[in-house]
């Protein structure tokens, strides 16, 4: 009896959010400052033509830069978790299974260099890049082609922080330009390409960790 | 009503259901499957509201950009801690406060 007094009451109250929160977002005002506008006229020297890229590493480079320490962050916190437990062996899958994982990871791979190369003018970018890779390593995890991953070794770690150390060192070169992560116009173009390589390049360790430092021993 | 508002009001009851599921559901796997509801409901309020006019506002669209990323962290770090707790105790929900 108690139990469903919570429910109706945890039920009503979202049910009054929503309508409220409709009710207030219908009757919103247009913004006082409108974004849009300083977005596309400094877009010619943000290095890219494409704008969310433009604000994603150019004008707000540093809320990305937090994003890979907090990923990083997240993969340290899940291997402290997980500990030193024994690596479960990759169960072989079907044959044909095999086969689609092997045929399909090369793919993959093009279609993630194509997105990051494409960020620079069109949807696409550095993140989007790296979940196609990670995406590829826990498809051949799956098929029992790619081992789960231990303990990293030296080279691993390397890789895992060099978006972010790479990212860093470019924001520290780049301080003497008075505000964080300010490029100077004329090299932003192929700053933001090198920053999108490294961090490619560990965000699709990184999530690709998230879930093959997962893959060990049930009960370890 | 632009579809940027359909977008919005949907993002909102998605929210909602989320709450609801993460205060009323004691299994962990499914409070983090309503914790990620949630998120993704915030998200689609940001998305729509930014395109409530013809054009798009791109500076709330990369701030969804980085909060996908982040919430993809913080599910698989509550993941490895839920898996922990089950190597542990056997069991994947909080145990119950009922000694109140």
């Amino acid at each position: 009896m108690k139990r469903m007094m919570v429910v109706a009451f945890v039920v009503t109250l979202a049910l009054a959010f929503v309508f409220f929160l409709s009710a207030a977002m219908l009757e919103l005002a247009p913004a006082a400052i409108d974004l849009r506008v300083p977005v596309s006229a400094h877009l010619t020297e943000s290095g890219v033509s494409h704008p969310v890229t433009a604000v994603l590493l150019n004008y707000r480079g540093y809320d990305t830069l937090l994003e890979i320490a907090v990923l990083l962050l997240a993969l340290v916190a899940i291997l402290a978790v997980v500990g030193e437990a024994p690596v479960a062996p990759s169960r072989a899958a079907h044959p044909v299974l095999q086969t689609l994982g092997r045929l399909v990871t090369p793919l993959m791979v093009v279609v993630a260099v194509y997105l990051l190369w494409a960020g620079a003018f069109r949807p696409g970018g550095a993140f989007q890049a790296g979940a196609v890779l990670a995406a590829a390593a826990v498809l051949l995890h799956l098929v029992g082609l790619l081992a789960g991953w231990s303990s990293p070794r030296l080279r691993l770690r390397i890789g895992l922080a060099a978006g972010f150390a790479l990212f860093l060192a470019v924001a520290a070169a780049l301080l003497k330009q008075g505000s964080l992560l300010q490029y100077p116009p004329d090299a932003a173009g192929t700053l933001i390409l090198l920053i999108e390589c490294g961090l490619t390049v560990s965000l699709a360790l990184i999530l690709a960790g998230l879930f093959l430092f997962l893959a060990r021993e049930e009960g370890a | 009503m632009t579809t940027g508002f359909v977008f919005a009001i949907t993002g909102g009851a998605l929210f909602a259901l989320g709450a609801a599921g993460i205060v009323l559901i004691g299994d962990l796997m499914r409070r983090i499957l309503a914790f990620n509801l949630m998120g993704s409901g915030a998200f689609l309020v940001l998305v729509g509201l930014a395109q409530r006019y013809d054009v798009a506002d791109p500076v709330p669209h990369a701030m969804v950009l980085t909060g996908i990323v982040v919430a993809v962290a913080a599910t698989a770090l509550a993941l490895a801690l839920v898996r922990k707790l089950h190597a542990l105790t056997g069991e994947i929900e909080l145990p119950d406060d009922a000694d109140e």
